[in-house]
């Protein structure tokens, strides 16, 4: 039994605390960032005398991995080699992964579990780029050659819907799919994979080498990265969304204040979060440089598992005495909406405050902001204004999931209207096939692809130089809420002004 | 393919031509060196007035990663250099910058699109850098460093992005820092070394300065200023970029079997 005179209270196993209540602190930006590959924080080491245990505190993350790598306990900064249970690739990264797993194994070898690689085309799709519609085929040749469990073809570009098995974007997919589960480590070609992170699962981003790798031997070698926690407590006002949450963190601590770390989040606005809500928050964990996210599981999480996967899995939750290296405590119901302006996802600034800056377009879709949730959002404030738009406003739904329910759900408090009834009231374009769509800019005939320079304000990750297309847009990145309020008014605007 | 060797004009005037046969790439690549080794059809006794004896030939073959070297008259290994002129960026320089999104449909493990993505290396760049990486109508860059502020390579996970940069030719990267998954991916493909500066390089040094890396002694020497900066030590690394690559180096140390047939 754990002796209870020498327990610490869990706030002096934090190496420094930060609060946030009101208006956003300045970013620290001038002085040159010292990116430490690793940091164990400095701590007295109980002895397993004082506590008789000998059961080290781990954080969710450290638990998963150690479990991953069959190690009773683990430390940040230890490599080791970890069993992967998921790994996802797509059609701009897959055939490369699969060009170097051919080269490296062997070009007759089988992956090492044909039900544990899925593969979701969804980037390029809706394109005549002859080489995009290639790489889909490069995928679908690989697919049928092993057998392939979880590969979601489109063959009949003209039409998505005739497309069974097209879902869309992946990281939206995997969840609908019911492929992201408590306790698991899921891989993916893709930056934002660590949007599965808010199912409680280890979830990161790799490159095609690592992708090859881990098709042929399973396992893939990773350093334990150390656990900056962000307790979020306080109401959620109703004009905000985890979008703000997020942009209002990477503000805080900059592009590169979580690189090598892994993101929790805590709190009881975070338990109040609903799943596509939590997945907004840790999609953008990267943006902060961060290596993945976590929000523990809990009843919303199962709720949204049931039915969705017929493979058990076993929750894990940091320990009440585990070590994080830093404790960021915001007060949510103080906060206001935000936006990212150009050209970097940290250059944070209030909605309110930008209400000058006159716009061209709006962007709704990406795995960020073109979820069911999302678009509920975003007709929310059509709603409650009854006006029309006042500049091409696009939606992208991110799967054919979203695109159902865009046309099927009905949207509280309209009497009865669907989302795409109230986007055509209120003279938003027609929402388009779910795919990534120009989030990434893409080939040039990308729907909503930036050829000229424009402001934008989106629902989508990033906005540095180029990323929609055009090298001078401006992309100001926004909430669902933000972003119709903001077509509503031709500038950046405040939803506060339509939701009340 | 070419080779580094004839491109770079700060070697031209060093190496008495004669004594290297380089005369069709393909003899560059006797398989299986990879390592400080001497170079096929070099004359033994050919000597150098520097001790500039690295040069890593880019292979688009499979396999091969293959290290020609160059060697003073002593037999013994020289530390690994780099020398070249150098391209100096910013901070926070993302994927979208060092390769658009719109060239991601090519696919790097294709040896002619391999080429490709490489001629379209930092074509992002803002237009405020008004010297190019790569000159318009050229595919290679005549830049094999790259000096960069914080957070080099943040953004996407895209491999392509040190691909770009290695198939343009450049061999390492001075950054103040990285962001993991570029830094990750430059390990993984050997492509680029991803060094580390211990102070703010890309503020003192500028474009088409000539530079050395000498890895061995973690030192970074810019000829036009005269200084010198230390590197922080590639650590880990080395053992996985000597061995050219995440897979190299797990067949070595028994992780994976040997290459299957």
């Amino acid at each position: 039994m754990a002796s209870s005179a020498f327990a610490p209270p869990s706030s002096s196993l934090i190496s420094h605390k930060h609060d946030f209540g009101l208006s956003p602190a300045k970013c620290k930006r001038s002085h040159s960032r010292r990116i430490v590959s690793v940091m164990a924080p400095q701590q007295t080491q109980r002895t397993p005398a004082s506590t008789g245990s000998v059961k080290t505190a781990m954080t969710l993350t450290e638990k998963i991995l150690a479990r991953a790598s069959e190690k009773p306990a683990l430390m940040p900064g230890e490599n080791v080699w970890v069993n992967v249970d998921i790994l996802m690739t797509h059609d701009v990264c897959g055939p490369g992964s699969i060009g170097i797993f051919k080269r490296e194994f062997g070009q007759n070898a089988k992956v090492w579990d044909r039900e544990k690689v899925v593969i979701i085309p969804d980037h390029y799709i809706f394109t005549a780029d002859e080489r995009a519609n290639r790489n889909v085929d490069i995928l679908r040749d690989f697919c049928k050659e092993q057998d392939i469990k979880y590969f979601y073809d489109i063959t009949d570009l003209s039409n998505f819907k005739v497309n069974p098995d097209y879902k869309g974007v992946c990281h939206v997919a995997l969840a609908q799919e019911g492929h992201c589960r408590p306790g698991e480590v899921l891989l993916g070609t893709d930056s934002h994979t660590c949007t599965a992170g808010a199912f409680g699962q280890f979830a990161t981003g790799i490159g095609n080498t690592d992708a090859g790798f881990v098709l042929g031997a399973g396992k893939i070698l990773l350093k334990v990265p150390p656990t900056l926690r962000f307790v979020l407590d306080g109401e959620m006002p109703d004009y905000l969304l985890a979008k703000d949450l997020i942009l209002q963190i990477i503000g805080e601590i900059s592009v590169s204040g979580a690189t090598y770390k892994a993101m929790e989040f805590v709190g009881s606005t975070v338990e109040g979060l609903n799943m596509e809500e939590r997945m907004t928050l840790c999609n953008m964990v990267v943006e902060a440089g961060g290596k993945n996210g976590v929000v523990p599981p809990d009843s919303t999480t199962y709720k949204y598992l049931e039915g969705k996967t017929s493979l058990s899995y076993e929750p894990v939750y940091s320990d009440q005495t585990a070590r994080f290296l830093s404790e960021y405590r915001f007060d949510v119901s103080k906060l206001e909406p935000l936006v990212a302006k150009p050209h970097s996802p940290d250059n944070r600034a209030l909605a309110r405050e930008c209400k000058d800056v006159k716009i061209d377009r709006v962007y709704i879709g990406s795995c960020t902001g073109g979820k069911t949730e999302d678009f509920l959002a975003a007709a929310k404030v059509f709603l409650a204004s009854g006006k029309k738009v006042k500049v091409p406003t696009f939606l992208v739904p991110a799967t054919q999931k979203v695109w159902m329910d865009i046309y099927t759900m009905e949207v509280p408090g309209s009497g009865g209207k669907t989302c795409s009834q109230i986007f055509e009231e209120a003279g938003c374009d027609t929402p388009a096939s779910p795919s990534c769509g120009a989030c990434l800019g893409g080939p040039r005939d990308t729907y909503a692809r930036m050829n000229e320079p424009k402001v934008c304000v989106s629902t989508t990750n990033r906005n540095f130089p180029g990323r929609m297309g055009h090298k001078e847009g401006q992309i100001y990145l926004a909430s669902p809420y933000t972003a119709a309020a903001s077509a509503l008014t031709g500038y950046v605007t405040d939803p506060r002004e339509f939701l009340h | 393919m070419f080779c580094k060797l004839c491109r770079m004009s700060a070697f031209s005037c060093l190496i008495d031509s004669a004594a290297v046969s380089i005369s069709k790439p393909k003899q560059c690549f006797p398989s299986g060196i990879n390592g400080g080794n001497s170079f096929f059809g070099l004359h033994p006794k050919v000597s150098l007035s520097r001790s500039i004896s690295f040069i890593k030939m880019r292979s688009i073959l499979p396999k091969s990663r293959i290290y020609c070297t160059l060697e003073a008259a002593a037999t013994s290994t020289s530390p690994k250099t780099f020398h070249g002129l150098c391209y100096v960026v910013g901070d926070n320089i993302d994927t979208d910058q060092i390769i658009p999104a719109e060239y991601l449909t090519l696919v790097p493990s294709n040896p002619d699109e391999y080429e490709k993505l490489g001629s379209y290396a930092l074509i992002g760049l803002p237009s405020a850098y008004t010297t190019r990486f790569i000159e318009p109508n050229e595919t290679k860059t005549k830049y094999s460093i790259v000096i960069a502020g914080d957070n080099f390579g943040c953004g996407s996970s895209r491999e392509h992005a040190p691909v770009a940069l290695g198939a343009a030719g450049a061999v390492a990267v001075v950054a103040e820092s990285y962001a993991r998954i570029f830094f990750r991916n430059s390990v993984a493909t050997g492509e680029v070394y991803p060094l580390e500066s211990e102070v703010r390089i890309c503020e003192e040094c500028k474009t088409g300065d000539t530079v050395t890396i000498v890895l061995g002694e973690n030192k970074l020497i810019n000829h036009s200023t005269g200084k010198e900066y230390r590197l922080r030590p590639i650590g880990d690394l080395g053992p996985v970029i000597d061995a050219g690559g995440i897979f190299a180096y797990a067949r070595k140390t028994g992780m994976i079997p040997s290459q299957a047939a």
